[in-house]
């Protein structure tokens, strides 16, 4: 069981949402994340799965919004202009509360961009993406073996608050290989569900899926009653590591891929004598706003290192509340940063500079 | 220890193969390890790279900037990572297509006739397991030879298993065996 195995990260996925129990797929191929669709493919008609290739993404999370309806483990993966077109099936999703994976292998963008690894999409991720008052749960895995475990814990998140959940995951992510233990075989029943459309069998009153409320004092209640799990999701569920800040002075904000090239900039930065560390969210929604804030109030500055123009800073400074400056490091577009970028960021920053 | 090692070329020469090798080679042997392949519009004939990390500890980022090796298939691929190779770090070039030699002084370059010796074997695609060949004879504690055939079992298409027989053998040829 311990065994470990070489997997892509798009793979890790796929094999990991098996072993969760998702016996449902739905996709359209894009690169990076191409290498889910096609393990689906391979894997789902042998295990008595589905796999479908849909005529569209929209189709894809349509399909989707049927099967969570159903209270079946389902997902779907795309990459940034895929899960663009996803967005109206995603809303109807969260408004209609029904549990799914989906899964965002980011590239560069905005439009149709390019193909390289890019974290730009965490304002649609984060911040609603879709119409109306609804957050996803936002996990970042920044390895092949968290792209695995946090697969299944989205499904389980999904489930036990009736709401879906999104790895937001890049390019680099996607197509690297590491080692993986792969998580056991569970079985996902659906008994826990009493709100699925499954049959009455003439024994209950109908359950019915819905996002439709005309009325708007009913709507506004049912917003109520989904912002009362999302403070409970915020109270409960914000994931992080805490890496080298026990006694920095300086703090790095990064997730995914970019984390990883910061941990190689920490542990320079502490070979030349500057205290530096950094906090990972493994969460982005619910951000992990508390470790962030407790961090600002004891070091110098903090940046946030992202492969975008700048957005996870947002968060990082509405956490840091003035407690101290924070600071973007970042390239865009497919461009990874460097840990020299960083490392530069952080002297600079720490002979006074901005 | 961390030892990245940068492999690039043309598409079709096999670079992801080869570094798949390496990283399944690093995984029997317990070590830590990352693969990231350059991914892109271009295929056959294209340019292809792959970043190879093997360590003792967790693997910091997997993008490579400075190789401790670099294995050049080509000679645009030489042209462009020469200058990126950390100084005392090894350069491995394929001698039958690159005609000129390393101009870093503060490396230690291998220029393998790879080609050339793949073609007498009666396997001219299998170059890149020549370069193999000659890496773990250079590196014995990075990529030891033993446990070649079980990673070559893994990596060898399930439809091919005969190629891994003809790998070993251009692996061999490479080591000086």
């Amino acid at each position: 069981m311990s065994e470990k195995v070489l997997m892509k990260g798009n793979e890790a996925i796929a094999e990991a949402a098996i072993r969760s129990g998702c016996r449902f797929y739905f996709g359209y191929p894009i690169t990076p994340q191409t290498e889910l669709a096609a393990y689906m493919a391979r894997r789902m008609p042998k295990i008595g799965g589905v796999f479908l290739q849909a005529e569209s993404e929209i189709a894809a999370i349509n399909m989707v919004y049927g099967v969570a309806g159903t209270g079946k483990r389902v997902m779907t993966s795309s990459s940034s202009p895929g899960v663009s077109l996803k967005q109206e099936g995603i809303s109807y999703l969260a408004g209609a509360d029904l549990p799914a994976v989906i899964v965002n292998v980011q590239r560069g963008g905005p439009g149709l961009g390019g193909i390289q690894p890019s974290q730009s999409d965490y304002f649609q991720a984060t911040k609603g993406g879709g119409h109306g008052d609804y957050h996803l749960i936002v996990l970042t895995p920044d390895s092949v073996q968290e792209m695995a475990d946090l697969t299944g814990l989205a499904f389980d998140l999904a489930d036990r608050y009736r709401v879906p959940a999104m790895i937001l995951a890049d390019g680099t992510m996607g197509q690297m290989m590491e080692p993986v233990v792969l998580p056991p075989e569970r079985d996902a029943a659906v008994a826990d569900k009493p709100w699925a459309v499954t049959g009455t069998e003439n024994k209950r009153p109908h359950n019915i899926i819905n996002s439709l409320y005309l009325a708007p004092d009913v709507l506004e209640k049912t917003n109520d009653e989904r912002y009362a799990r999302y403070a409970e999701i915020q109270a409960k569920e914000a994931r992080w590591e805490s890496w080298m800040m026990d006694d920095a002075e300086y703090g790095i904000v990064a997730f995914g891929i970019a984390a990883r090239v910061a941990k190689n900039a920490v542990t320079h930065l502490r070979q030349n004598g500057i205290k530096a560390g950094l906090i990972r969210p493994i969460t982005v929604w619910p951000f992990p706003t508390s470790a962030v804030t407790g961090a600002c109030a004891r070091v110098r500055a903090m940046v946030s290192v992202e492969l975008s123009m700048g957005q996870m800073i947002e968060d990082v400074r509405l956490a840091a509340e003035g407690r101290c400056p924070v600071t973007l490091c970042s390239r865009s577009g497919g461009m990874i940063p460097e840990p020299q970028q960083i490392i530069a960021c952080v002297e600079r920053l720490a002979k006074g500079g901005k | 220890m961390t030892v990245q090692i940068l492999i690039a070329g043309f598409g079709g020469q096999g670079i992801l193969f080869l570094g798949k090798l390496l990283a399944y080679k690093a995984l029997i042997e317990g070590r830590e390890l990352s693969w990231l392949p350059s991914y892109g519009p271009e295929m056959r004939g294209g340019t292809a790279s792959c970043s190879v990390t093997i360590s003792t500890e967790p693997v910091g980022s997997p993008i490579i900037t400075n190789p401790d090796i670099l294995i050049a298939m080509n000679l645009p691929s030489l042209d462009r990572y020469e200058g990126s190779v950390k100084p005392g770090g090894m350069i491995f070039t394929d001698s039958s297509l690159i005609e000129r030699p390393v101009a870093r002084t503060d490396v230690k370059a291998f220029a393998v006739p790879a080609t050339r010796m793949a073609v007498e074997m009666g396997a001219p695609n299998l170059a890149n397991m020549i370069i193999l060949g000659n890496l773990m004879k250079q590196c014995p504690d990075l990529v030891p030879y033993e446990n070649v055939g079980e990673a070559l079992a893994k990596v060898v298409s399930a439809k091919h298993p005969e190629m891994a027989e003809v790998n070993l053998r251009a692996i061999k040829t490479g080591f000086g065996l």
